[in-house]
């Protein structure tokens, strides 16, 4: 099977040459518990062909003059990976309980649980850290033109992302269950029944009845940690697909080489 | 693009000499295979995405009970000033279910709407018809005050100031007969006429097309 040659890895994690005298047969003893971890790779390699993929996805080329505004997108991935972290965790000891629990179990992750507090304010302030960092990103690839052809579909999905994010603070802002809270979901509510003829149904729908009841924090919760979340983590995977299939844009003020030939743009370098 | 030089095949499966084929027949047995296989396949997805979505949204469908629930006897509420009662809008979930009705006997002078069996007391939601925050009822200056974006109604719940797009939304009202007691009912919505519509949430006009804009909601309580 041809193998996909390797990449330009630093000088130190290159494998040493032979000693003169060393044989090509099998390690010594003492060597053989280092080379595990080679060896596992290489099962792993020969029944998945995964290091190809991973070595697509990681050691691509990128062109000359990237800065540090390219770094947004992968800082907004970040902020989604803290939230979806914290947020597992906290929902080992929320409750959606409309009757009292909720407030009650936000308190106690608060004010009993070991390091809940920390937690806590993690997944609440990482949601105000994402939300700015996926308009700096956006505003990034506007002002860099990066949206511009063949990216528009990666430009698309990057919306839909956004507006994903912001669907994620309304439903997460109800869930502490206190006054800020709850006033606050009853005017975004309200904000929706004002579209004309859908919106009355739509706020129908959010509220799953007439009125704030017991199934409207529970249904927020349902839409907060399993529903956007799936369609963010399946549209940041296309998202990324998209990126490493066509590539990152050049900074609009880098010019292509002439005096070059080939691939006169691009750099190889490690992103 | 198809190539228009290409000669058309027969659309029947006797002309293109395939085994087994008779006349008139125009389907072969692979494209009835794939689509009989995609059809099953979509079968078997609706199976479970339409009741799943059915259980999802039927909230939307599931009309309100009309219910009443007294709040005082007749002599508790006059004409000049309103009375701030607690009701339960949304039963088994404690203070998160309730609300608040502001309550008055009604004052011919000044109500001018025709009077039926519904509203010899006048009860007002709290809800502002801008956005639905509370609305406080500030009796020095016999107006209702939102605290969120400055929404301000007269005596009589019309729009006084500020963004609501409505007067303030009213319970309908009774006096039981057998205890005696003032009792409120479900809320309904008025235009600026106080005419009655079915409760529309906050932030919909209901003058003029407004009333089609924001149609009715299916859960709307059905009277007796």
């Amino acid at each position: 099977m041809p193998r996909i040659p390797a990449p330009p890895l630093p000088k130190a994690l290159q494998p040493k040459p032979k000693k003169p005298g060393e044989s090509n047969g099998e390690a010594k003893p003492y060597r053989q518990p280092l080379e595990g971890g080679v060896t596992v790779v290489d099962w792993l390699d020969e029944r998945t062909a995964m290091s190809g993929g991973l070595r697509w996805l990681l050691f691509r080329k990128v062109p000359r003059g990237v800065n540090w505004p390219y770094t947004l997108g992968s800082a907004t991935l970040f902020a989604f990976l803290n939230q979806a972290v914290t947020g597992v965790f906290l929902a080992m000891y929320y409750r959606p309980d409309a009757s009292g629990g909720a407030y009650e179990s936000i308190r106690h992750i608060n004010d009993d649980v070991f390091l809940g507090q920390l937690v806590h304010a993690m997944h609440k302030w990482g949601a105000s850290v994402m939300i700015i960092l996926i308009f700096l990103h956006m505003g990034r690839v506007f002002f860099y033109g990066a949206y511009k052809y063949p990216r528009e579909l990666t430009w698309v999905i990057g919306v839909v992302l956004l507006i994903l994010t912001l669907a994620m603070g309304f439903t997460g802002y109800l869930l502490p269950f206190d006054q800020r809270a709850y006033w606050a979901s009853v005017v975004g509510i309200n904000i929706n029944a004002g579209g004309p003829f859908i919106g009355p149904f739509l706020s129908n729908f959010l509220l799953g009845g007439a009125d704030f009841g017991a199934t409207t924090l529970s249904r927020f919760y349902s839409i907060h940690m399993l529903l956007i979340p799936g369609a963010m983590a399946a549209l940041i995977g296309a998202h990324l697909y998209l990126i490493t299939k066509l590539g990152i844009a050049a900074p609009p003020w880098v010019k292509p080489h002439p005096d070059k030939d080939g691939d006169h743009q691009l750099d190889e370098a490690q992103v | 693009m198809p190539d228009r030089n290409r000669e058309r095949k027969s659309k029947y499966t006797l002309d293109r000499n395939i085994p087994g084929a008779f006349e008139g027949e125009t389907v072969t047995r692979r494209r009835l295979m794939v689509l009989g296989a995609n059809g099953v396949g979509a079968v078997a997805a609706a199976a479970f995405t339409l009741p799943a979505l059915g259980f999802a949204i039927a909230p939307i469908f599931k009309r309100q009970a009309w219910t009443w629930q007294a709040i005082g006897t007749p002599d508790d509420f006059n004409q000049s000033s309103y009375q701030t009662k607690v009701i339960t809008i949304t039963p088994g979930i404690g203070e998160a279910g309730n609300t608040i009705a502001y309550v008055r006997a009604r004052d011919p002078s000044i109500d001018t709407e025709p009077e039926d069996q519904y509203n010899h007391w006048v009860a007002l939601s709290d809800r502002c018809m801008h956005l639905g925050c509370p609305v406080r009822y500030v009796q020095a200056a016999e107006r209702f005050i939102c605290p969120c974006h400055g929404g301000v109604y007269d005596f009589r719940g019309m729009v006084a100031g500020g963004p609501p797009v409505r007067p303030l939304d009213r319970f309908y009202t009774r006096l039981n007969k057998y205890t005696n007691l003032v009792e409120i009912g479900p809320r309904f919505s008025v235009n600026s006429e106080l005419q009655r519509f079915n409760p529309r949430f906050p932030g919909e006009p209901i003058d003029g097309i407004g009333q089609f804009l924001y149609p009715s909601t299916f859960d709307t309580a059905k009277r007796p």
